[in-house]
């Protein structure tokens, strides 16, 4: 049935277009010019206009967007380093959106203020060497600052400072799912490899390596606020990306060798919780979500894939738990350890 | 050649195996729209999916069978749905479609050639896209389904059958496919660059070719030098797949079961791809910049402004496109250090790029604008070109890609910045040199609706996408309900899936008016843009050798437009200079 509806529409379509072409030919062949091919004064007046109203229209929708979209995006930063990221976001967003709003007025501004006439006759300009220098020394001085900028915040983020030292957490990766393994009080992650997996031992630890015994396997990510931690990534099969936007963090967990990125977590998720943003997106989120029938959701930090990775590529997430020192312990002791799991 | 005029001509050599460029043109213009139409179709599929994730679509069950039970998309076609996607759209359309179309058609008619260097290769170059094409919509109906590891096809993914369904038989396909593909691009490149560098008529100097040609040009060379690398890429992928080698893969166990493989790197795959990947961007986009360079000066009745600086950012681009591919791997874990010389010379390619920008804004400033419908789609070329490409300054920044590294914002970016800009330029080409091609005139009101239809569904599916990105939200997510955190931007989705529907059925009209007008088009007249290049001094009727009598000489540039002294505001490049008039240097 909606097989031939397709159809018939389609039909209709091709017939009304059909239509419409004639009706063209025919009013040109009235007025003995070919105004169905041929672009008049009258094409490029309604056009320019166009091209004028376009641009208040385009301008209006990209106010109406920052005022109704602004609000779904990321809150503020939960990570120290993720600080200094969105500094420079905000920077370099404020440069990219003052040169779109300068210079897509100049285009179809000037569409529409040379729309063509048969009376006007176009000035012959073929090149400006000032204008040209202009025009490549500014971008170029600007991008100086952004680069700048921009690798310096690229350095502090990718060598952090070490004053005290991180806590290794490692962050296993395979279809679908993640598992977390904490170096335990040696600090020191057990050795380990995929071909090591046999039963219980699903990351494949050594177990002959003295360091794996106090390794933790955890499957919820708790970390301490304040404290730096050092993750290594792992991956069982194919690439997967460790992904936490909430603390503006991104690795690839590559099979075959190691990844690390080093954060320190700021904002437990009970603070989180009560930031102002946050309590307004859960609050919308909890209607959407009471309108389908559905749980109501508290907001948690999560780790996300973010490499495609097969069929369940976009349901592999682990809940990430920001705590204080103290709690953060306290569940630590309820962990067995790898020895004690095995 | 002049033998050649001489030759019966068959059906099967005129149509079919044609060694003309005119008609190899058509060929491969026709192919990429057919290409196309499944590629954006294949989005339409994947937009229902992302916007109303719970309903059932019986179109999706009798599109996708099996994939689509009770109207339900299943995840692995998903994955299928959005790699075939973009490797069509990437390569098939926006390479082949774009490139194969236009480089084909205007560079001998531009330069004052005959035809090709070699007839034969260019013909064999379309017969190899043509097989290429083939054996990838084969790859369609496989039993497990067609290649679904993203159109860039990492391993280990794309090189385990037991890691996702369309890594078996799919992905294989897809293999030969491309590699046919690259035989495709690599003969015709050669051809362009031969062709320019050696056949160009009496007079016609470097400095005197068109835009459009320095842009196929240029493309071609970073076809040559990028396409290889490719192939090899492609190449180690099949060794892994069928021979049990170990390029790409180490200590892995998928599906329960352990693999052997031992001391291969995945990442270097990535380099390997991202050596072609970064250059293929502008091998897409380069074509689309010449194209709106010629029919903006053309119709702003003025000359290109800055010729030179154009010819210079184009070569510039060109340059570092080599050297940027790194920041398509920032989170990788590669060395910190070489993310900061990838973020470097990324960063650099904005001089030129804001340089062409100001150049064609500038060309249309005290112009006399004939809004043509290709008129129309080069300034659209224009605007999303900047819309995209400031987002670059984002993405290619190190530090600020850690965050939106795979999320909707780049989704957003190279759509707008290249996809969009490519097939604004495939279309300002189509309806510029629509009579050129098929001796007719297409409806220009029809050109319209489907500009102003097009341009405002384009910027409405890929606007948005910014905030979606800016909010976490993972691309190639077969749906986002798995996170409550994105509940709230399911109206966003559903805005863009509208728009695309919109958009996607819109150019239906473009292809009513285009096989409308080549059958039954008001005929052309020889020269109806009044321009100044050479192909509008050739018969409306083709002929073998394009110019009935001797090649005419080149006297000038092709911009000469409203010239000051000149009674008309065009003059073409055959017309001498004037005793007083100066050439400009040209």
């Amino acid at each position: 049935m909606e097989t031939l509806l397709v159809i018939v529409v389609v039909v209709l379509a091709i017939a009304a277009l059909t239509q419409a072409v004639r009706i063209f030919e025919i009013s040109s062949q009235i007025k003995g010019t070919d105004t169905d091919v041929k672009v008049d004064d009258r094409d490029n007046n309604t056009q320019g206009w166009l091209m004028f109203l376009f641009l208040i229209f385009f301008f209006g929708a990209f106010a109406w967007m920052i005022i109704e979209y602004m609000e779904v995006t990321l809150p503020i930063s939960a990570s120290e380093h993720g600080v200094a990221i969105d500094s420079l976001w905000d920077i370099s967003m404020a440069v990219i959106i003052l040169a779109f709003l300068v210079t897509q007025p100049l285009l179809f501004g000037f569409a529409f203020m040379f729309r063509g006439r048969k009376s006007r006759k176009a000035t012959y300009m073929e090149h400006n060497n000032k204008l040209e220098l202009f025009w490549t020394g500014i971008p170029a001085v600007i991008l100086a600052g952004l680069i700048l900028y921009g690798l310096t915040t690229w350095s502090n983020v990718m060598n952090p400072e070490q004053d005290e030292e991180p806590m290794i957490v490692e962050l296993y990766a395979k279809q679908f799912g993640w598992q977390a393994r904490y170096a335990g009080s040696d600090n020191q992650l057990g050795y380990a490899n995929v071909r090591l997996i046999e039963g219980a031992n699903i990351l494949g630890v050594d177990q002959g390596d003295a360091a794996s015994a106090n390794d933790v396997i955890t499957s919820e990510l708790h970390l301490p606020a304040g404290k730096p931690v050092k993750f290594v990534f792992r991956s069982q099969d194919v690439i997967h990306s460790a992904y936490m936007p909430h603390f503006r963090m991104q690795m690839n967990c590559v099979p075959g060798t190691q990844t690390q990125f080093q954060i320190t977590p700021t904002v437990t998720t009970a603070e989180m919780r009560s930031n102002p943003e946050v309590i307004e997106k859960v609050k919308r989120v909890n209607a959407l979500r009471a309108e389908r029938g559905e749980d109501p959701w508290e907001f948690d930090y999560v780790l996300l894939c973010n490499k495609i990775c097969g069929s369940a590529h976009y349901n592999m997430q682990m809940k990430i738990v920001v705590e204080s020192e103290e709690d953060f312990e306290n569940w630590m002791k309820d962990q067995q350890t790898f020895a004690e799991m095995m | 050649m002049e033998a050649h005029a001489h030759h019966k001509e068959t059906f099967i050599t005129k149509y079919v195996f044609s060694q003309d460029h005119k008609m190899i043109a058509k060929q491969f213009l026709i192919t990429g729209m057919i290409m196309g139409i499944i590629g954006v179709g294949m989005s339409l599929l994947f937009r229902l999916q992302l916007a109303w994730p719970d309903k059932e679509w019986p179109i999706l069950e009798a599109l996708l069978g099996k994939w689509g039970t009770d109207g339900i998309m299943d995840p692995n076609i998903y994955l299928a749905l959005v790699t075939i996607h973009g490797t069509i759209m990437v390569f098939f359309v926006l390479t082949a479609g774009l490139s194969g179309t236009f480089s084909n058609l205007l560079i001998p008619l531009q330069i004052g050639a005959r035809d090709m260097a070699s007839g034969f290769i260019n013909m064999l170059s379309y017969w190899f896209f043509f097989a290429s094409s083939v054996v990838m919509l084969i790859s369609l109906f496989v039993e497990n389904g067609p290649a679904s590891a993203g159109w860039t096809v990492y391993p280990p993914l794309s090189a385990l059958p037991q890691a996702v369904p369309g890594s078996g038989a799919g992905m294989t396909l897809w293999l030969v496919s491309m590699s046919l593909f690259i035989v495709s691009s690599l003969l015709g490149a050669l051809n362009y660059i031969v062709t320019v560098l050696n056949l160009r008529t009496k007079g016609m100097s470097m400095t005197r070719l068109p835009l459009t040609i320095w842009a196929f040009f240029v493309t071609a060379i970073l076809g040559v030098l990028s396409f290889p690398v490719l192939f090899s890429a492609a190449l180690l992928l099949i060794f892994d797949r069928s021979f049990g080698t170990s390029f790409y893969l180490s200590d892995i166990l998928v599906a329960g079961e352990q693999l052997t493989n031992q001391g291969g790197s995945p990442i270097l795959y990535q380099h390997l791809f991202w050596f072609l990947g970064h250059p293929e961007v502008y091998i897409i986009l380069l074509p689309a910049l010449g194209i709106s360079s010629e029919v903006i000066s053309t119709n702003s009745r003025k000359p290109i402004f800055g010729y030179r600086a154009m010819v210079g950012s184009i070569l510039a681009i060109a340059f570092l496109s080599f050297i940027v591919w790194g920041h398509h791997m920032f989170v990788t874990g590669m060395n910190p250090f070489l993310g900061s010389v990838f973020t470097f010379t990324t960063l650099l390619i904005a001089i030129p790029s804001a340089v062409k920008a100001f150049n064609y804004i500038t060309t249309l400033w005290k112009g006399n604008l004939q809004f043509t419908p290709g008129m129309m789609f080069s300034i659209g070329l224009v605007s999303t070109f900047i819309t995209g490409g400031l987002t670059g300054l984002i993405l290619g920044d190190s530090a600020l890609d850690i965050n939106v590294h795979d999320t909707y914002f780049v989704v957003a970016h190279f759509h707008i910045v290249m996809g969009l800009s490519a097939i604004f330029g495939l279309f300002a080409g189509v309806y510029h040199w629509f009579p050129k091609m098929f001796g007719r005139r297409m409806n220009k009101n029809l050109g319209y609706v489907h500009f102003w239809i097009t341009f405002i569904s384009a910027y409405g599916v890929f606007f948005p996408m910014h905030f979606l990105g800016m909010a976490g939200l993972p691309r190639r997510y077969y749906t986002n309900t798995a996170f409550p955190m994105f509940d709230d931007l399911a109206n966003i989705n559903v805005l863009v899936s509208y728009f695309a529907i919109i958009g996607g059925i819109a150019q239906v009209i473009f292809i009513f008016n285009f096989f409308y007008s080549a059958l039954r088009g008001k005929k052309a007249e020889q020269n109806p843009w009044r321009s100044n290049t050479l192909e509008w001094t050739t018969p409306v009727e083709h002929i073998h050798g394009n110019w009935p009598g001797e090649i005419p000489e080149v006297h000038r540039w092709p911009y000469d437009y409203s010239k000051p002294g000149m009674d008309e505001d065009f003059v073409p490049q055959t017309v001498p200079l004037g005793p007083n008039e100066e050439g400009g240097g040209h």
